[in-house]
C-alpha cells in the first residue's frame, strides 16, 4: 500500500509541476494576473508530493519491504539501520527521486524567498523550473520507477553495495545533487529573464545568492567524493580523473566562472550576453553530467547498471532543455547592447580572464571526458584518457589563473593604473619569492623546484588577499567589511591552502607494496611501521580479517593502525578498509593486501602523505567563503526594501 | 545573430555524438590478435603428456580453441554448449587447460565428457599470455591458413554459437587453403 502511495504521490507531483510550468509562463506572457498567481501554490504542492513519494520509498526499506523490486536489490534485513536511509539513493532510480525531491526543495525555496523579484518574473522563473521538473518525474514514471512490485516478494534482500556502506556515502549524493541541481535556479532566472526582454542587471543580483548556495553544496559534494574515494577505494588517492568525477567537476569550474561574471554584470552591467550563456552552460552541465552517469556511454569505476532506454529519454530531454535555452539565448542575446567601457587594466579585464581560463579549463576536460566516446563513434578506434592528459592540460591553466587571482581583486573597476598596481603587488611577489622559494629547503626533507614553485604560486595568493583585506579593514576595523567581501577574501584563501595540499602531497608523498610477518617492521618517512598480524572479525553484515600495525617514530609510539579486508556476506564482495591516521601535517595510510605463505605473513600497501589535509582543508574555506558571499547584507536588504516598498503600495492602493 | 547561434551548433554537434554513443558499448574491446597469425605452442597432451602439439601440425584446417580449466565455474556452465557444438560436426574443437591440475582437469571431464578432439595442458599459462587470455572461458576461431578470426571472451551461449560461430566456420570451411 505504501509503495503505492508513493508511486501515486509521484504522479500528482508530476500533475502540479505540469501546472507549475504551463499557467505561471502562459499567464506572464499573456498578462493574466490569476495565472501567475498560480505558480507559487503549484511549487509547492509539487514539493509536497514529491517529499511524500520520497518518503514512502524511505518507509519501504526501513520496514524490509522486499515484494518492492528496488529495495529487494539495494537493502537487506541485517543492513544497519543507518544505511536503510542512505540505500534509499544508493543505486539509480532512488537516486532519481532524490533528484527530484532536491529540485521541487529548490523551487520552494525560490518561491518563499523571493519578495523582491516582481509576480511575473517569479512566474516566469517558477515555470522554467516545473519544466525541468516535468522532465526528471517522467523519467522516473516512465522508465525508472522505484516502486515496481515483486511478484513473489523476495524473502531476502540482495544488500546494498558494500562500497555505499558509508558515512561519506551517505551525504556525497545529497550535497552533490544540492549543487548540480541548484544551478536550475540563475538558468532558470537566465531563461526567465531572456523570456522576459530584461536582461539588465536585476536578474544578476537575484540569482548571485542562489549560485553562492548551490555552488557551496557543489563544492562539499566533490570534497566529500573525493574524502570517500581516498579512504575507501583503498588507493590512497583523491582525485582519479575518472569520467563521473569529471561530470560533477565541469559544472563546477564553469558556476565558479558564472559567480565571478555575476558580479560584473550585476555592479557594472556588463558581460550580459555572456553571463546568461554561463548560466545556461553550468545548468546545462549538470545535465550532461546526470546524462553521462546514468546513461553508461562512458566507462568509469562508478559501474552503473546501463539501459539504453533511459540514456535516450535523458539525451532528448537534455536536447530539449539546453536546445531550447540555447535557441532563446541567439534570439535575444543579439539584441542586447552592452554601453559601458573599460580599459585593459580594470577589474571587468581580471574577471574576464578568469572566466576565460575557467571555461577552457572546463571545456579541456569535457572533451578528455567526451573524446573516447567522439573516436568510437566515429570508429577511429577505442582509447582511454587518463590523468596524463588531465593534468598536462588542467595546471598550466590553473597557473595563469592563480598569478591573476593575486591581482585580480587589487584592480578597481573600470581603469586602474599600472604604477598604482605594480607599487601594491611588487613586494608581496618579492616575499612569495623568497618564502616559497625556501620552504620546501626549510621544511620538507628535500629540495624540489616545482614544490618551491607551487608554494610561491599559493603565497602570492595569499600574500595579496589577505593584503586587500587589511585595505578594506583599514580604519574602519573588520567588522565593518562586508560579508561579500569576506566571502571572496575566504574563497581566494582555500585557493592558497588547496594550491599548498597539491603541491605537497604530490611531490612528497611516499608509498610502498611491502610484506611483512608478524613481528617484522618497514620504515617509511621517518615512521617505522611494525606488523603485529591478524585477527578475526566480524561485523553487522560481514566478516573478514583485522591487521594491527605499531607505528612509532624514532622508538616513540604514535599510533596503531588497524586496516581491515571485509567480505560482506550476502554481496559475497571483498572490501579493503584502509587504515588512516589523519594529521594536519601529514597522513599515514595502510591498506591490507593478500595473506602470505602460511606463516601469518600478508602483503600491505603503506603510504606517508604530508599536508593531503590542506587539499580538502581549502576546499572547506571556499565554501565558508561561498556562504558569506550568500549571505550579504545588500540581499536581504533588497528583499526588506521591496517589501516595505511594496507595503507603502499597497496602503496607496487601498 | 548569427554568432549568437554558434553556442546552439556545437551543442547539436554533441548531441549527435551523445546519441550515436548510446548505441556503443564502451566496454567492448576488441580483440588486437583477430587477423594475425594464431601464436605458436608446443604443448602435451592431457591424457598422453608425450604426445605434443604445435600450432603448425593444425594448418590447412578450420579449428577452434576453447580455453577452460576445472576451476572455472563458468567453464562448467559453458561446457553443454561447447558439446553441442562439437556434435554439429563443422570443425574440430581443442581444448586449453589453463592454469590447472591434471588430475582435476581429467576428473572433470570424466565426470562431464569430453567432446574435445585433443586437451593441451599449458599448466603455467605461459600460452594463454601469448594469445591475450584475460578470463577464462574463451574461445578462438582460427581458420585454414593460422590467422585467428574470432574471439569470444566468456562463456559461449548457443545464441552465440548458432548466431556467430557457425556461420564463420561455414564461411571460413569453404574458404581455400
Amino acid at each position: 500500500m505504501i509503495p503505492e502511495i508513493g508511486q501515486f504521490a509521484l504522479i500528482l507531483g508530476l500533475v502540479f509541476a505540469l501546472v507549475q510550468t504551463t499557467l505561471p509562463l502562459a499567464g506572464a506572457h499573456f498578462g493574466i494576473a490569476s495565472w501567475v498567481a498560480v505558480a507559487k501554490p503549484a511549487a509547492r504542492a509539487q514539493l509536497l508530493f514529491v517529499a511524500i513519494s520520497f518518503a514512502a520509498l524511505t518507509w519501504s526499506f526501513l520496514t524490509h519491504d522486499f515484494s518492492v523490486k528496488y529495495v529487494a536489490v539495494n537493502s537487506n534485513t541485517q543492513l544497519p539501520t543507518l544505511y536503510l536511509f542512505s540505500a534509499v539513493w544508493g543505486a539509480h532510480e532512488g537516486s532519481l527521486v532524490l533528484w527530484a525531491l532536491v529540485l521541487s526543495l529548490w523551487t520552494a525555496s525560490v518561491s518563499l524567498f523571493s519578495r523582491s523579484i516582481p509576480p511575473k518574473v517569479l512566474a516566469r522563473v517558477l515555470g522554467v523550473m516545473g519544466f525541468v521538473s516535468v522532465g526528471f518525474i517522467l523519467f522516473i514514471l516512465v522508465t525508472s520507477n522505484p516502486f515496481e512490485r515483486l511478484v513473489p516478494a523476495a524473502i531476502e534482500g540482495r544488500d546494498l553495495n558494500p562500497l555505499l556502506q558509508d558515512i561519506g556515502l551517505i551525504l556525497h549524493p545529497p550535497l552533490l545533487y544540492m549543487g548540480y541541481v541548484g544551478f536550475v535556479v540563475p538558468f532558470s532566472f537566465a531563461i526567465a529573464a531572456m523570456l522576459g526582454g530584461r536582461l539588465d542587471a536585476a536578474w544578476a543580483r537575484w540569482s548571485r545568492p542562489w549560485t553562492h548556495v548551490a555552488w557551496v553544496f557543489l563544492t562539499l559534494g566533490i570534497l566529500l567524493g573525493s574524502w570517500w574515494a581516498y579512504y575507501e577505494l583503498g588507493w590512497g588517492g583523491w582525485w582519479f580523473w575518472d569520467p563521473v568525477e569529471n561530470s560533477s567537476f565541469i559544472p563546477w569550474l564553469v558556476g565558479t566562472a558564472l559567480m565571478h561574471s555575476l558580479a560584473v554584470t550585476e555592479k557594472r552591467g556588463t558581460f550580459k550576453a555572456w553571463t546568461v550563456l554561463l548560466a545556461i552552460f553550468t545548468f546545462s552541465l549538470s545535465l550532461l553530467g546526470t546524462f553521462l552517469v546514468r546513461s553508461g556511454v562512458l566507462t568509469s569505476v562508478h559501474a552503473f547498471a546501463s539501459d539504453p532506454a533511459r540514456g535516450a529519454f535523458i539525451l532528448v530531454f537534455l536536447a530539449v532543455v539546453v536546445g531550447g535555452s540555447l535557441l532563446i539565448y541567439s534570439w535575444r542575446a543579439s539584441q542586447i547592447r552592452s554601453h559601458v567601457h573599460f580599459d585593459i587594466l580594470s577589474r571587468e579585464t581580471g574577471l574576464l580572464l578568469n572566466n576565460v581560463f575557467l571555461a577552457v579549463a572546463a571545456t579541456s576536460i569535457l572533451l578528455g571526458t567526451l573524446y573516447p566516446l567522439i573516436v568510437d563513434a566515429l570508429g577511429i578506434g577505442k582509447i582511454s584518457v587518463g590523468p596524463p592528459y588531465f593534468n598536462s592540460v588542467f595546471l598550466p591553466l590553473m597557473v595563469p589563473l592563480a598569478i591573476l587571482l593575486g591581482v585580480g581583486p587589487l584592480l578597481r573597476w573600470k581603469r586602474d593604473s599600472f604604477h598604482r598596481v605594480w607599487t601594491k603587488v611588487w613586494p608581496i611577489g618579492a616575499l612569495s619569492l623568497v618564502i616559497g622559494g625556501l620552504f620546501p629547503l626549510l621544511v620538507m626533507d628535500f629540495y624540489d623546484v616545482r614544490a618551491a614553485f607551487g608554494m610561491i604560486l599559493a603565497v602570492w595568493v595569499l600574500g595579496v588577499t589577505l593584503r586587500v583585506l587589511f585595505e578594506q579593514a583599514r580604519g574602519r576595523g573588520f567588522i565593518s567589511v562586508s560579508r561579500s567581501f569576506w566571502g571572496m577574501t575566504l574563497g581566494h584563501i582555500g585557493i592558497a591552502v588547496f594550491i599548498m595540499g597539491i603541491t605537497l602531497t604530490s611531490i612528497y608523498s611516499t608509498e610502498k607494496d611491502i610484506q611483512l610477518a608478524p613481528g617484522e617492521s618497514y620504515d617509511l618517512a621517518g615512521y617505522t611501521f611494525r606488523f603485529d598480524g591478524v585477527t578475526k572479525i566480524t561485523g553487522e553484515n560481514y566478516g573478514g580479517s583485522e591487521g594491527k600495525l605499531t607505528i612509532t617514530k624514532k622508538g616513540v609510539y604514535i599510533t596503531t593502525m588497524k586496516p581491515e579486508k571485509r567480505k560482506y556476506r550476502v554481496q559475497k564482495q571483498p572490501l579493503t578498509e584502509a587504515a588512516i591516521d589523519a594529521g594536519l601535517f601529514r597522513d599515514l595510510f595502510a591498506a591490507l593486501g593478500e595473506p602470505l605463505g602460511n606463516k601469518g605473513a600478508w602483503s600491505l600497501r603503506v603510504y606517508h602523505k604530508p599536508f593531503l589535509r590542506w587539499i580538502w582543508l581549502g576546499a572547506l574555506i571556499m565554501t565558508l567563503g561561498g556562504l558569506f558571499s550568500a549571505s550579504d547584507r545588500r540581499y536581504r536588504k533588497l528583499a526588506g526594501r521591496k517589501k516595505k516598498q511594496r507595503a507603502v503600495v499597497t496602503e496607496a492602493v487601498s | 545573430m548569427k554568432r549568437y547561434l554558434i553556442p546552439f551548433a556545437i551543442f547539436v554537434v554533441l548531441v549527435i555524438f551523445l546519441a550515436i554513443g548510446l548505441k556503443l558499448d564502451p566496454s567492448y574491446i576488441p580483440s588486437p590478435f583477430i587477423g594475425k597469425p594464431a601464436p605458436e605452442f608446443d604443448l602435451p597432451d592431457l591424457h598422453n603428456p608425450n604426445q605434443r602439439l604445435k600450432t603448425s601440425d593444425l594448418k590447412g584446417q578450420v579449428w577452434v580453441l576453447n580455453v577452460w580449466a576445472s576451476w572455472c565455474t563458468a567453464c562448467r556452465a559453458e561446457h553443454p554448449v561447447i558439446q553441442r557444438l562439437v556434435s554439429l560436426n563443422i570443425a574440430p574443437v581443442y581444448g586449453l587447460n589453463y592454469k590447472d591440475k591434471p588430475e582435476d582437469a581429467k576428473k572433470w571431464l570424466q565426470e562431464l565428457g569430453d567432446p574435445y578432439k585433443a586437451n593441451l595442458v599449458d599448466r603455467t599459462g605461459d600460452v594463454g599470455i601469448d594469445w591475450g587470455v584475460y578470463g577464462v572461458p574463451e574461445t578462438f576461431v582460427i581458420d585454414k591458413k593460422g590467422l585467428i578470426r574470432y574471439k569470444y571472451i566468456g562463456p559461449l551461449s548457443n545464441g552465440v554459437v548458432d548466431a556467430e560461430i557457425v556461420p564463420l566456420l561455414r564461411k571460413l570451411n569453404a574458404e581455400a587453403d
